[in-house]
């Protein structure tokens, strides 16, 4: 029978609503409205995890986000299970099953934590010095470290959620619901501001909602009582949006921030599926007012990660807001006034607080009063100097501090306990705030980092902008808002507040031990392990910066960011190297926030919606004829048409013979389209064209090509002169949108003079490649008042004409080096274009090619294809097209570049053929070229860009690129692979038809 | 994620946008007049300064317009934004 220690009922509690979940295996019960971490305490369960480097016991430190130990493994073994998740965080539900992570076999009994008393042995930066060493051990180190270490375990099937994204436009965001948030919200949305509230609890009110200090009244009521007030009269404000459960991860420049919404995961099973499980917000605002509150800070003494020892603050909303007594021995330790808040609410609720030690000589505060008034012992100018068990706490020995803080004094009294509350001032939640890019400056009076200086219109308010008092945040939230908002007057005008007395605080980051440094255990880090000690030590081993320190350290690298301890490892730093916080700075809090869902991130991209891909009209033909396809750019094209089972090679060796011996075709719509229209548009094809433009006839067709200003080849296609004044330039399927871009660029910033406009029509045409020796024919039977003379419609020409009503372009040009046609017609058609061609090719065997036998038959041909046979450094020369620049023209892209001494050079990687001395080997795509075996290192010639069985030669057949290969015609080389040396030949790259008799044939 | 001003269309996300390089750096008018020295300057060379620079951007899935932003690469505040062929502004 476990421990029941609720004590009493919450209006947060639902205990009539009892739900059962599981943890570690066993059944636990809670009630709605818990977290798991507040249903274990209520169960008296502390010890939740192991540490990560000496898998020390550890429990439930804090109540909310900023959660280092407390991190389980929720819903194990089903495909929702998620690592890493803060038990803090978790709201239960009928069904929940949480585990440890970080220990085996079990928590309880942890294989791992042997290194807990091997850790002098592990000093910071010990696998960095260690396991580097002999670098061939490294091996057998790693499968050691990652069967031991390890935060969780991923899903290993398919996540059932849908996660989504929204764009959310507000004049202001408001991040954090608690007192200042809420009054930022409710005076904004008052004033016709279009105003969004976020949390990422699932209740409004921050801390300040179970605030009942009774000498803190707000228009006389205690401050919780006050707030639930004003709470229940946002329900009836217009223009104000709340969104609870999300949690802000990035704030981006700009105002540019992005929250995780929280849908289901507080719902049973049964009642998550098909429903949105979380929803990533992309939040653009006008003005953001950051009401992120404060973090309680630990203390750092020795021993001080017992399970039982806990934030202070999370011990009083455990209490108030749970109604759970996380023990029943109570001791508080602290350097303010705080934690006799918390002993105060504890007090009042018949639990009992043993004792009060406090790092200051004293206090004078009406709290401070009233716990003595209630006969609590409370220890002045005392220290804790170690602690006991080790599952659990089971006492504190404490020491009178010294004047100076920095030693202990006087005999030891040990005083038993099984809960300690640890108070050791606030840390300003400045995370979002530096994240946006702006700056914070140190406040050495009240040793917290505050805004300093905005990048973007945005203020910082109640806490998290350095107000601790409710008196200051109220009168300083009514200054910001009345200036940012560029109002007159708020509901804060008449607000009275009154407060108890000032809250000294004795500030000492790290407390001294009756043992030396090097004997304690002070942890500063807790998820990390990271020690005082470790801090020192990378000191003194030279390290200076933050950055530095932190990551010899792994201080703050957590999943948890160090949000509990990084100001005292800073602190430390500072004390240590003898320099001032302010100078030293932070370390970068990096978003998320809290750890995010990949789901969350990729929202509704998954699956099918991965990636967007474009399809051709014809594709339906494709795939009813049982194609393969290929992705080319975010084209899906048809790869190849095998037939009765054939492999690819069979299907291809089929397809290249048909196109050559009678007819086929292609699926060409993929190319890129740009019309150019105006009275400059010879002139500008001439500036982006190696060759001469000018005198294109209209009707005609010429092959270009286009270079990057450093000469090298960027894009080729063929442009038709369709009039005077307008041409359609095809580009490569891949390179469309680029080229097009680069057009453009050239157009309005270069030559802004020129009467050119581009227009992309890509998608507006579809066109079937016509190709063999019977493509006449064909077109013939399809057009047949269309005269197809060489005479009337030569090789290079392009001719207008009617399918039926159906207006088409047709250009005579080929890829293949046989007869062809390019037929376009507008994209709508383009299936019925395909369809007519099949049936009037049927007497001739027409057949349907992929882009497989393409890039076959123009390798038979020599012809390059740009981004396989070129790279971004292969000039026109370097691939043999001397013939396509022109030396007449004063200037086009990239002509400059071609006379630099290194594009001149004649060593440089040359395209040429290759054929292998046994006909049979096909060479491998991207395989090195060598012209010496016995040589080391052996000196590399180049590689093979394509590669193919030519069924027409009936050999296989080569391009590469090859340093000085222009004048190795003939020459023997090498490709040396994995088992043998395969001889080749340099040979002319075009291999079939060298003379282009078979265009005309 | 910056919220641009395109001088075309208004204030957009920044995804639609295209960053260009430095601006202000004018295609020589007779590039066969230059050494190769001088050619590379023009080709290579840009400064990438930590502080005020000049730059070219596109918005290249909005108006597909080129313009000019002053920004400030240390901060990424952006000060300016001018049509092509405009003159910077004074600093
Ligand atoms: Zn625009």
């Amino acid at each position: 029978m476990t421990k029941n220690l609720r004590v009493k009922s919450s209006e947060y509690i639902d205990e009539t609503n009892r739900i059962s979940f599981k943890f570690n295996g066993k059944t636990y019960h809670g009630f709605k409205g818990d977290t798991l971490a507040s249903a274990l305490l209520a169960n008296d369960v502390h010890l939740v995890g192991r540490s990560f480097k000496y898998h020390r016991p550890r429990g439930i430190m804090t109540s909310g986000s900023e959660e280092p130990n407390a991190i389980v493994q929720v819903n194990p073994d089903t495909n929702r299970t998620e690592p890493n998740v803060r038990a803090t965080e978790i709201e239960i539900y009928e069904g929940l099953e949480a585990s440890s992570q970080n220990c085996w076999p079990s928590v309880e009994f942890d294989i791992g934590g042997i290194n807990n008393f091997l850790s002098p042995f592990f000093p910071a930066g010990f696998y960095y010095k260690t396991f580097m060493w002999p670098a061939s051990f490294w091996k057998k180190y790693e499968f050691f470290i990652r069967h031991s270490a390890g935060l969780g375990k991923s899903p290993t099937s398919i996540d059932p959620d849908i996660y989504d994204h929204r764009n959310i436009h507000c004049d202001v965001l408001v991040v954090g619901a608690g007192i200042s948030g809420i009054l930022a919200a409710k005076n904004a949305a008052k004033n016709n501001f279009k105003t969004l509230l976020v949390d990422e609890k699932n209740e409004l009110g921050g801390l300040t909602i179970f605030e009942n200090n009774e000498f803190n009244k707000i228009d006389n009521k205690t401050p919780s009582e006050w707030l639930k007030k004003e709470i229940e009269e946002l329900k009836n404000i217009k223009n104000l949006e709340i969104k609870t459960r999300t949690s802000v991860a990035a704030y981006h420049q700009y105002n540019y921030l992005l929250a995780r919404e929280n849908l289901t995961d507080h719902l049973e099973a049964k009642d998550k599926t098909n429903k949105i499980r979380q929803r990533l917000l992309k939040i653009r605002a006008k003005k953001v007012i950051l009401a992120t509150g404060a973090i309680e800070r630990p203390l750092i003494f020795n021993n001080n990660d017992r399970p039982g020892i806990m934030l202070s603050s999370a011990i009083k909303k455990y209490s108030e807001f749970y109604g759970v007594a996380c023990g029943s021995k109570n001791v508080f330790f602290t350097n303010n006034d705080s934690a006799y808040e918390s002993a105060m609410s504890l007090y009042n609720k018949g639990i009992n607080v043993e004792a009060i030690i406090d790092i200051r000589e004293q206090s004078e505060s009406k709290i401070v009063k009233k716990v003595k008034e209630a006969g609590i012992k409370i220890y002045w100018s005392h220290s804790i100097v170690d602690t006991t068990g080790y599952k659990r706490l089971n006492s504190v020995s404490i020491k009178k501090l010294s004047n100076d803080g920095t030693s202990v004094t006087g005999s030891k009294i040990s005083i038993s306990c099984d809960c300690l509350g640890v108070a050791g001032g606030w840390t300003p939640a400045v995370h979002l705030y530096t994240q946006s890019g702006s700056k914070l400056k140190f406040d050495e009076e009240k040793k917290v980092f505050l805004p300093n200086q905005n990048t973007s219109e945005q203020i910082s308010v109640g806490s998290c902008g350095g107000d601790f008092k409710i008196d200051e945040i109220i009168k300083n939230l009514n200054q910001k808002l009345k200036d940012t908002l560029n109002i007159n007057e708020t509901d804060l005008d008449s607000i009275k507040v009154e407060i108890d007395q000032e809250n000294s605080k004795r500030n000492i980051w790290l407390l001294p031990s009756d043992k030396p440094l090097g004997k304690t255990k002070p942890f500063v880090d807790y998820q990390n392990d990271a020690t005082a000690k470790d801090i020192k030590l990378a000191l003194r081993e030279g390290f200076r910066s933050i950055e530095h320190v932190k990551r010899y350290t792994t201080t703050g690298m957590g999943t948890d960011q160090g949000k509990l301890g990084n100001m005292h490892a800073l602190g430390i730093i500072a004390d240590t190297a003898g320099v001032k916080m302010g100078e030293l700075g932070t370390t970068t809090f990096r978003p998320p926030y809290t750890p995010l869902t990949f789901g969350t991130i990729v929202g509704r991209n998954v699956g099918k919606f991965f990636d967007i891909f474009r399809r051709t009209p014809m594709n339906d033909w494709h795939v009813e004829n049982k194609a393969e396809f290929e992705n080319v750019g975010q084209w899906k094209r048809a790869w190849y048409y095998p037939i009765n089972g054939e492999t690819m090679h069979q299907a291809v060796q089929r397809e290249s013979k048909a196109a050559r011996e009678s007819a086929g075709i292609l699926d060409a719509s993929t190319l890129g389209k740009i019309d150019i229209q105006g009275s400059d548009a010879s002139e500008f094809l001439n500036r982006v064209y190696t060759n001469a433009w000018s005198k294109l006839a209209i009707g005609k067709c010429r092959y270009g090509l286009m270079l990057n200003e450093d000469g090298m080849v960027y894009d080729d296609g063929v442009t038709t002169r369709l009039g005077e004044n307008h041409y359609i330039m095809t580009t490569t399927t891949g390179g469309a949108a680029n080229v097009l871009g680069k057009l453009e660029d050239y157009l309005q910033t270069e030559w802004p003079e020129l009467d050119v406009y581009l227009t992309s029509v890509t998608d507006h045409y579809a066109t079937a490649s016509l190709c063999g020796p019977n493509s006449k024919k064909i077109l013939k039977k399809i057009i047949p008042d269309l005269d197809l003379s060489d005479e009337s419609f030569p090789h290079m020409s392009f001719k207008e004409a009617k399918i039926g009503n159906v207006q088409c372009r047709i250009m005579r040009i080929s890829f293949t080096g046989e007869h062809s046609y390019e037929i376009n017609v507008q994209a709508s058609y383009g299936k019925d274009l395909w369809e007519k061609c099949m049936e009037a090719g049927q007497e001739f065997n027409i057949t349907p090619y992929g882009t497989e036998t393409m890039h076959l038959l123009r390798a038979e041909k020599g012809f390059i294809i740009v981004g396989q046979d070129t790279d971004g450094t292969m000039t026109p020369i370097d691939l043999q097209m001397d013939w396509i620049v022109s030396k007449k023209k004063y200037d086009f892209i990239g002509k400059r570049s071609l006379y630099r001494s290194d594009t001149m050079r004649e060593d440089r990687k040359q395209l040429v053929g290759l054929l292998t001395d046994d006909p049979n080997i096909i060479l491998e795509e991207g395989a090195q070229i060598v012209s010496k075996l016995n040589q080391n290192p052996v000196e590399m010639l180049g590689h093979v860009t394509s590669s193919y069985f030519s069924p027409n030669l009936k050999k296989s057949i080569a391009l590469a690129v090859v340093r000085g290969g222009k004048d190795m015609m003939g020459k023997k080389l090498f490709v040396p692979m994995e088992n043998k040396n395969i001889n080749v030949t340099v040979a002319n790259p075009v291999f079939y038809d060298e003379k282009n008799e078979r265009l005309n044939a | 994620m910056f919220l641009i001003n395109c001088p075309y269309c208004g204030e957009r996300d920044q995804q639609e946008f295209k960053a260009g390089g430095e601006a202000h750096i004018e295609r020589p008018k007779q590039p066969t007049e230059l050494s190769d020295d001088e050619w590379a300057e023009y080709l290579f060379m840009r400064k990438n300064i930590k502080g005020v620079q000049f730059e070219r951007w596109n918005h290249a899935h909005g108006c597909r317009k080129w313009f000019n932003m002053v920004r400030d690469t240390s901060n990424d505040e952006i000060k300016a934004i001018y049509k092509m062929g405009e003159k910077p502004p004074a600093q």
